[in-house]
């Protein structure tokens, strides 16, 4: 079964067209990353297929169903700069962020869900900071705790904005060992990713995307050099998929 | 002049005055604080009754810009250590405004000053306080007013250069060695000294409207900064002349009747503005 | 003077009234100012206030007889009517925020004010007694004003209570909220509603132009001393209370002053307090913060 598929979605801020004609679907239990160059709409498309975007037209479907946030089955990682970091709570907190939905109108947090957002943290080798002012950890931190709270969502499909900008080597590595560890458990992980050093690395499956979709597939099949100059344009200057990668503008 | 003149040439040149300065906060995005320094200035006033003793222009002019001053730097102070600028804004204006209110009901109160008059201004009264230069007797809130506004376009077109510049892009300015906070508190100067002379007239809290409403009819007419100020004077004085006739015509304040008559006018300007109006909007994208 | 407000405090039924609704206001607008505050939308609750005004004026010319509930409906309408206005603007021109706030504030005020003149020119005088509305007048109010007054912030603070999670995470990271299944439309709209409602019942006792203050004031000096959420809300209901009380007292023992500019200064002391000694981010915790990195430093490089 396919984990997302979509079919004609198509996206415009101020009636200019930002996504066309997008049609995708990506295998269940993938990691896969979504490459493109700067104002592709790469998060763009993400927000899209989860309803945080206006729409023109498209479908969207998720397992096999139409999206809606009410079958709990997605997991989200917004981009690092989209919250006010000065708001007053802390690492735990906000992991428990991840339970509201299934805890429901007017309750509390549970015993559970308190000990299901400490095993989170721990995952991430965060346990000594649950009380930590979230404005008074290091990027990388928030990074995973955004990871963390993702991951006590207990989703089947995951959507991650660009998880892996600005974080230090210790925080990269908790997140890669975290996806595979997804993956290991069967779930779909979609990754947007703007590295193209580590997506052979990291992913199994890739999405070129600019504007609409260049290819989209097994990642040795799609991460070829006519495919990616197709994607990037003039902006590729010297790549070789065997030896040292590298994108130069 | 009649009584009636008076009163319609005063509140024109509140009009331009205010229009004039409020084109830039606009383009600054600097009309919260420009509504900050107006309710401010009611302290300045008071503060300055209660040290002088009297209602001597002059003396409300020097309180008034340095409670000015004061606010925008309380304001920019609470910012910088870590405030959101807002509520920065909100903490400052509404504490002195407050102390204002409660030192005129405490040692103001059977003086000309008055909560009422702050509020709204006094412009029936204004043409029966008079005095005379070069043989015309003149009243002396007009007097005022004039200077002010004269002062107001000779520092605009002294610094035009720089203010513009300092508004579109200040990174570029500080590169280029214009002093952008120097400008920064020249045009909140500005803004206060505009708020005393029209204090008279529409009062603390009204004034805010004739700094921010020609402004914005303005904004929506034209993309360059010059026609804007020539505009925004344009609306600053026609919600003058209508505020004042509507005024008559319900036997209601003047000064409500102004800021009121602004709102008319930005409501048309909004929907029918050759370049940015509603109508327009409607019309391209029923073509396209 | 502190005597007095004991005696007033202990034997009048009235005062105790009047204090205790301003109590409730306090409390109400400083658990809703926290939302709006991190909302960034500390403003808006200033346009809503000024607002009101036209919105009781006309309520009175259409009923003729100051009836609460009824000015309150009429408020709620012209302050709903003016955050939709300024939505409008920023959506429908290039004004940016700032200037439509200011824009619809001043000219809502301004059309109040051509109202009220009105009144009072057909009441003959102030009879009226809207004009206790611009600055506040607590100790004008009836028995039956305290109840509306009291019966609606209990209300608020209930429903804040009840939707404090929901909140936290629709104002924290709307995207997140959406995606965890809540109705975010309806979550801000219910808010922006019960924004509106606080600031209109706060009318009465401190006036549409100060009472934007008793939605900022508190919700930001309770943010010197704690980190959390929870208490945030919990300190700022409590530094909102305690400025309604002394306001009221001081108002209704020395009449003639109007109550909102009392309310208010308390609360600026309340918040010049927590700003010097409020151990978040607090003048003396930052300088002894600053000093103790500075020694380090000294120490380090030695």
């Amino acid at each position: 079964m396919e984990a997302l598929n979509v079919k004609d979605l198509q996206v415009a801020y101020d009636r200019k067209a930002v996504l066309e004609q997008v049609e995708l679907s990506i295998p269940k239990g993938s990691l896969t990353a979504i490459v493109g160059p700067n104002g592709a709409g790469k998060s763009t498309l993400i927000k899209a297929i989860l309803g945080m975007l206006k729409r023109s037209s498209g479908q969207i479907s998720i397992l096999g169903k139409p999206y809606s946030p009410k079958n709990r089955n997605v997991g989200y990682v917004p981009q690092r700069g989209s919250v006010d970091w000065d708001f007053p709570t802390n690492a735990l907190d906000v992991i428990l962020m991840g339970r509201y939905g299934h805890i429901g109108w007017f309750k509390r947090p549970s015993k559970q869900d308190i000990m299901l957002a400490k095993e989170a943290l721990h995952k991430l080798g965060m346990a000594d900071y649950a009380d930590r002012q979230i404005r008074q950890l290091s990027g990388g931190q928030q990074q995973r705790i955004f990871l963390a709270r993702a991951l006590v969502q207990d989703a089947e499909v995951y959507f991650m904005d660009e998880p892996f900008v600005g974080v230090d080597a210790k925080t990269e590595k908790a997140i890669i060992d975290l996806l595979r560890e997804l993956k290991h458990k069967g779930k779909t992980v979609i990754v947007v990713h703007h590295d193209l050093q580590t997506v052979l690395e990291y992913f199994d499956h890739t999405l070129l995307l600019n504007r609409t979709v260049i290819a989209n597939g097994p990642t040795e099949q799609v991460f070829t050099k006519d495919l990616l100059q197709k994607t990037y344009g003039g902006t590729l200057a010297f790549f070789s998929p065997t030896g040292d990668k590298r994108v130069m503008s | 002049m009649t009584y009636e003149g008076w009163i319609l040439l005063t509140a024109c040149l509140v009009g331009i005055s205010c229009g004039m300065v409020g084109c830039f906060l606009i383009v600054r995005r600097m009309t919260m604080l420009a509504d900050a320094i107006s309710h401010s200035v009611l302290l300045g006033i008071v503060l300055a009754f209660l040290v002088a003793n009297s209602l001597n222009g002059i003396y409300m002019l020097i309180g008034a810009t340095v409670i000015g001053l004061v606010t925008t730097f309380a304001i920019q102070s609470l910012h910088n250590s870590g405030v959101q600028e807002d509520a920065s804004i909100g903490i400052v204006f509404t504490t002195f405004f407050a102390i204002g209110v409660i030192l005129i009901s405490l040692f103001a109160r059977d003086v000309h000053l008055d909560v009422e008059h702050a509020l709204m201004g006094e412009i029936a009264f204004i043409p029966w306080n008079t005095y005379t230069v070069f043989g015309i007797e003149i009243p002396k809130a007009t007097g005022m007013l004039l200077c002010i506004s004269l002062f107001a376009t000779l520092v605009i077109l002294l610094f035009y250069k720089e203010l513009k510049l300092t508004s579109f892009d200040a990174a570029l300015a500080v590169t280029l060695g214009v002093p952008v906070a120097l400008i920064h508190y020249l045009l909140m100067g500005l803004v206060s000294i505009t708020a005393v002379g029209s204090f008279d007239a529409v009062g603390a809290v009204l004034v805010v409207s004739m700094l921010v409403v020609p402004g914005s009819c303005a904004y929506l007419m034209t993309d360059r900064l010059s026609v804007m100020l020539l505009y925004s004077c344009l609306f600053g004085a026609a919600s003058a002349i209508f505020g004042y006739y509507g005024a008559l015509l319900l036997d209601a304040s003047i000064s409500g009747s102004m800021s009121a008559a602004g709102g008319i006018l930005f409501l048309l300007t909004w929907f029918f503005s050759p370049r940015y109006g509603l109508l327009r909007r409607y019309r391209t994208m029923k073509t396209s | 003077m502190i005597q007095d407000m004991w005696n007033a405090l202990l034997h009048q039924p009235n005062t105790q009234w009047v204090v205790l609704s301003t109590m409730l206001l306090g409390i109400a607008s400083g658990v809703l100012g926290s939302f709006a505050l991190l909302k960034k939308q500390s403003l808006i609750g200033d346009a809503v206030a000024h607002a009101a005004l036209p919105g009781i004026c006309i309520s009175y010319l259409l009923i003729g007889e100051k009836q609460l509930l009824v000015l309150l409906l009429g408020a709620t309408a012209t302050g709903l009517l003016a955050t939709y206005l300024i939505q409008l603007i920023t959506t429908t021109t290039r004004i940016k925020k700032d200037a439509a706030i200011c824009l619809i504030l001043s000219v809502f005020f301004g059309t109040g004010i051509v109202l009220l003149s009105r009144i009072t020119q057909q009441a003959g005088g102030n009879k009226s007694g809207l004009d206790h509305f611009i600055f506040g007048q607590a100790a004008a109010m009836t028995r039956d004003d305290v109840y509306t007054m009291a019966g609606a912030a209990g209300g608020l603070i209930l429903i804040a209570f009840l939707l404090f999670k929901e909140w936290k995470l629709l104002i924290f990271d709307p995207d997140f909220a959406k995606n965890s299944g809540l109705p975010v439309g309806l979550l801000e709209t219910l808010f922006s509603t019960l924004l509106v409602i606080t600031v209109v019942i706060g009318i009465q006792a401190v006036g549409v132009i100060l009472m934007a203050a008793l939605l900022i004031i508190p919700a930001i000096s309770a943010r010197y001393w704690t980190d959390r959420l929870g208490w945030m809300v919990i300190i700022a209901g409590a530094i909102g209370a305690c400025s309604g009380i002394v306001g009221a007292l001081i108002s209704t023992i020395s009449t003639g002053l109007a109550t909102g500019p009392l309310i208010v200064v308390t609360a600026a002391g309340c918040f010049i307090f927590s700003f010097i000694i409020g151990p978040k981010r607090g003048l003396i915790q930052k300088l002894m913060a600053h000093h103790v990195s500075a020694e380090r430093l000294k120490e380090e490089s030695l």
